[in-house]
This record gives C-alpha cells, structure tokens and sequence, in this order.
C-alpha cells in the first residue's frame, strides 16, 4: 500500500463501507470513554491519519502477545486499523529476514526520524553484557536505544515489555528488564497483559493516530481508558463476591453456580484490565466467565506474587515454620529468664539472715 | 515499592516477621510465668488444683449477675467488642484461608452477613468504650499512652476490613495490603502490652482457680 495514502483512503481500497469505518470509530470512542459526541471527531481524525511508520521489535518474548494481536480479531476493522499502519519491521510477519531486514529498521530511522513508533514486545536483558538475546549481532539493549532514540513514542506490548515479565521473575537469570529502564526520553505506553487484549492494542493505536497524542496514562503507564478498573469491579460474579460465595474447589456446588472465584485464588480485586468488559475471542468471553481465576498478568510481578491458586487472603510464604522455631525460641528464653528468677529468689532465701529478738536488742 | 510489592510483602515476609515475633513473645510471657514458680503452698490441699484451673477459665467469660455492680455500660461494650471482633477475626470465610495456609486445617465460615454485623457490633464496641473512657474523669485520669495505642491497634485491622470489603477509600490492593499490615502491627504489639492478654488472660484465670481449687473453694 502506498504510503501516502489516508487511513480513510486505504480503508475505502480495501471495501470498508463508511457504515463500517463509522462503526469502528463509534467502538473506538467507547472503549476510550469518550462521550458520543467525540465519534465525529475520531472519524474525521482517523480520515485524514496518515500512516505512521511502525517497527515491532521483539526481544525476550514467546510471540504470544503477536498471536493475540494478529489473530483474535481477524479478519475485523480493527485488524485493517493494523493493517493501516505501516508495519515495516517485525520479524515474524515481515518476508525479508538477514541483513535486508535490518536494513528497513535503519532505513526508517533514517527516513522518518521523530515520526515512527516503536512497538516492542518482551524484556530487555542487560547482565553479563546483555548476551542473552542478540538480533543480527546486535544486543536488545543496543537496538532498543538506537530504534528509540529517534522514535515519536514507544509503546510496550505485553508485561514483559512493560514490567519485565516471566524473563525478569525470580532469579531474573538474563537481568530482564522493562522498557521503561531503558527508554527515559520518550513516551512510553505500556499496554500490558500475558497476553495483552488486542483491542486494547489496536485503541491505543487508533487514540494515537486519531488525536497524535498518547491516552491519559496511570501510575504504571497503562491507558486509563482500558485499565481504569480492576477485574473485580467489572466481574458479573462480584455479587457472589459481596455475599460471601465461594467456590472452594473448581469441581464443587459454589463452582457449578458460577460463584466467586476468590478462594481459588483470583487477583481480580488487584488486577487492571479490561477483560471483563472487552472480553477476548471476539466478545466471547474471559477467563473468569470460564471457570478459572484470574491470574493478574498485566500487573508488575505477577509471576513473582504468590501461587496463582492460593486466595489473596492466605499467606504467601511459609509461616508455619517461623511460628515453630519461634516457639521452640519462645519456650527456651522464658524458661530461662523464668529459672533465673527462680535461682535468685532461692539464692536469696538462703542467703536471707532471720533478725532475731537478740538483734533488735542491740 | 509498588502497591502490589507491597501486598505482597505484607502476605509474605510480614506476615512470617510478625507471627514469630507474636509467637515468640507470647511463648516466652507464658513460659517465664510458669517457670518463675509460686511460693511453696504448706497450708493442707482442700482439692485439686487442674480442674478448677480449666473451669475457671472457661467460667469467668460467662456473665454473672455480680458483675454489675459499675454499671451495665462496660460489660456490654466489651462483650460487644470482644464478641464482634472474635467471630469476625476466626469465622470470616477469608480468615481461615490465612488460618488454614498457617495451621494447616480449616473450619466452616459463617456467612457474610453475620460477619458484616460482627464486625460493625465490634467497631461499635470499641468505639463506645473510647467514648467513655475520654468523658469519664476518672477513666480518664488512669488512662495513659498504651491505652490509647492498644485501642488503635486494635481498632485499625476492622476498620481497614470493613472498609475493604465496602470499597471505602483506596483501591482494593492497597486497602488489603493495610488491612494485613494494620493485624500484624497488632501482632507485633500484643505480647509487649496489656493485649498480651488475649494469652495471659488464660495462664491467670488457670492460677486463680487453682488456687481456689487449693482451698476447696469456687473461685
């Protein structure tokens, strides 16, 4: 597709009736939370978008978040959206590999400094010299600081990007690190999730295209509009929740009812996210509405934040083995102190010289 | 620290921190208290010393007619307290998961409901005695820092759980990261002032029913 072409233009190309692109724009001003009277505007703004140069640089990933990017809304408007930006570098979809494939990421650098976005999907390793991932010869760290350096904004797809992830969770072989440490000069967006929702994906996209700007963000850099809320206050089981249902186990009457999955271990109370509204599988559900807890994926240290099947009310390390060694503790230091005592009251019984009628006398 | 760093460590590293000290402590008062022994008893036994003891302990948190004799106003505020506070802390469906990742078994939780109106009847409680304690001269005069602090203490692991469950003030994360960090500083507080009660109160009531049991009488 010529890149000079509007998003209006090329949606038109390629058979998007403007009832359709209407549609989206309506969709996109919704999940953003913005009022109907915005849809006008992010119709006009989108029209007119040009497509910005795109490079999607993965680094210590497992393509997961791709997967749900490329696959779950296919073939949709807002796949077409993606379609619509100029993805010039991404290992797995491009054809070229080697050296021409490297040659397009410094090209565009070259070509359109200050106006491409940056995608990037996984950690960032940095110990021992950040051998643990190289690309052409060429550290992530190394590639992350030059792509960047002349990017317009920098958008983290998925919680490894955004906080490290699975590569930073303990011991944090490789010193994974999020974006975020490395890029300090540019806007970062972090859109996280294991993986993240591809609408969310794609809004963010659209917001940034239609307004040029980057959304309103929270204190983890993550889109207000889609992690405003936690799971828990957008769960259709939250009443079970405020009525004291559980299910205890996945197979028990409270998990035939569709009760509450708090016991079993959800981190819906603690986790920002749009699943529950958005949904995954084009709408069709979430993992909650499937019987399973949440599991918190798009907060920071996830994987480090206890087991996923223990309830956020149980403890989180061993205990029990503390408690014994502080009464074994407990129990030898005031028998001690409580025979020490004991000696001194007889040391002092004994040592005790009855006054008799005679002493007084003197 | 992050809000989530921070439930996490209160779930972990706190929790383990301030059960051993609350084990430790407690341990160590009760053990220094029956290894610090009682003066030889010459006087000839009238009865046994064990059973009395355990009656005792069981009896003296009945009410009885006798005790009213400064007013209703104490007693039924603390029993209110302690009663609210006691099914909140042990029949809440989400106290046992801690109690059963602690002790290893669990038992049935009553439901939400009544846990809601335990927990309000033990805020209520402690509030009153506070209350009474600031207007009346008296208990105002004897009352001192640990007082006040202790009832804090106490005071904060049901309000931050009852604003928990009620969204009240901060996001859940940090609301339940307070709530567990507001019981283990009542943890840690407890065996170093007057709550070491919650445990002492026990060896106590035990000595003075033994030693009435000594002498063959009711205590």
């Amino acid at each position: 597709m010529p890149k000079d072409l509007t998003l209006g233009e090329h949606l038109r190309r390629q058979g998007i009736s403007r009832r359709g692109f209407l549609k989206f724009c309506a969709a996109t001003a919704s999940m953003m939370a913005m009022p109907p009277g915005m849809i006008p505007v992010v119709a006009a703004a989108l029209e007119k978008a040009r497509r910005p140069s795109v490079v999607y640089l993965s680094f210590q990933e497992c393509t997961g978040c791709l997967e749900s990017l490329t696959r779950s809304h296919s073939p949709s408007v807002e796949g077409l959206i993606f379609d619509a930006i100029s993805l010039d570098y991404q290992h797995t979809l491009q054809a070229c590999a080697g050296h021409f494939a490297e040659h397009i990421r410094e090209e565009i650098i070259k070509q359109h400094p200050g106006e491409y976005l940056v995608l990037v999907d996984g950690s960032i390793p940095l110990k021992d010299g950040g051998q643990y991932s190289t690309i052409a010869g060429m550290t992530n760290l190394a590639i992350l600081e030059e792509t960047a350096a002349h990017a317009a904004a920098v958008i983290s797809i998925g919680t490894c990007a955004s906080f490290g992830g699975i590569p930073k969770a303990h011991p944090n072989p490789t010193g994974a690190v999020p974006v975020t440490d490395i890029v300090k000069n540019k806007p970062v967006i972090n859109v996280p999730g294991c993986p993240p929702i591809p609408t969310v994906i794609t809004g963010v996209l659209a917001h940034y295209l239609t307004f040029g700007t980057i959304p309103e963000l929270d204190d983890f850099g993550r889109p207000l509009a889609f992690y405003g809320d936690t799971i828990h206050d957008r769960c259709y089981r939250r009443p079970f929740y405020d009525q004291g249902k559980f299910a205890k186990t996945f197979d028990d009457e409270g998990a035939r009812k569709g009760w509450c999955l708090f016991e079993l271990g959800c981190k819906g109370p603690t986790t920002y996210n749009a699943c529950a509204t958005t949904k995954w599988n084009q709408g069709t559900s979430f993992p909650i509405e499937s019987g399973h807890p949440c599991l918190g994926c798009s907060e920071p240290d996830f994987w480090d934040a206890g087991s996923f099947y223990e309830a956020l009310s149980a403890p989180a390390a061993d205990v029990s083995k503390w408690a014994g060694a502080a009464i074994a503790a407990g129990a030898v230091a005031g028998a001690g102190i409580g025979l020490k005592s004991m000696r001194k009251r007889k040391e002092a019984a004994q040592a005790h010289d009855p006054v008799t009628v005679d002493d007084l006398k003197t | 620290m992050t809000s989530v760093e921070l439930l996490h460590w209160a779930r972990g590293p706190g929790l383990q921190i301030s059960v051993a000290i609350f084990v430790l402590g407690m341990v160590f008062r009760v053990a220094q208290n029956y290894f610090i022994g009682r003066d030889k008893n010459l006087a000839e036994p009238r009865g046994t010393q064990f059973g009395p003891g355990m009656q005792t302990i069981v009896r003296r948190s009945f009410f009885h007619p006798g005790m009213n004799y400064r007013g209703y106003f104490t007693l039924i505020a603390g029993y209110a307290f302690h009663l609210g506070f006691l099914i909140t802390l042990f029949f809440f469906s989400q106290h046992i998961d801690l109690f059963r990742g602690i002790l290893g078994f669990g038992w049935p939780a009553l439901p939400a409901s009544v846990i809601e109106l335990s927990a309000v009847v033990g805020i209520a409680g402690l509030v009153a005695v506070m209350v009474h304690r600031i207007f009346d001269p008296v208990r105002r005069f004897l009352s001192d820092f640990q007082d006040y602090f202790t009832w804090l203490v106490t005071l904060l692991p049901l309000a931050t759980g009852y604003m928990l469950i009620h969204r009240i003030g901060l996001p859940f994360t940090e609301m339940l990261a307070l709530h567990i960090l507001s019981f283990e500083l009542l943890l840690v507080v407890a065996p170093f002032t007057k709550l070491s009660h919650m445990v002492t109160i026990f060896t106590s009531r035990w000595y003075n029913g033994a030693i009435a049991g000594y002498k063959g009488v009711q205590s």
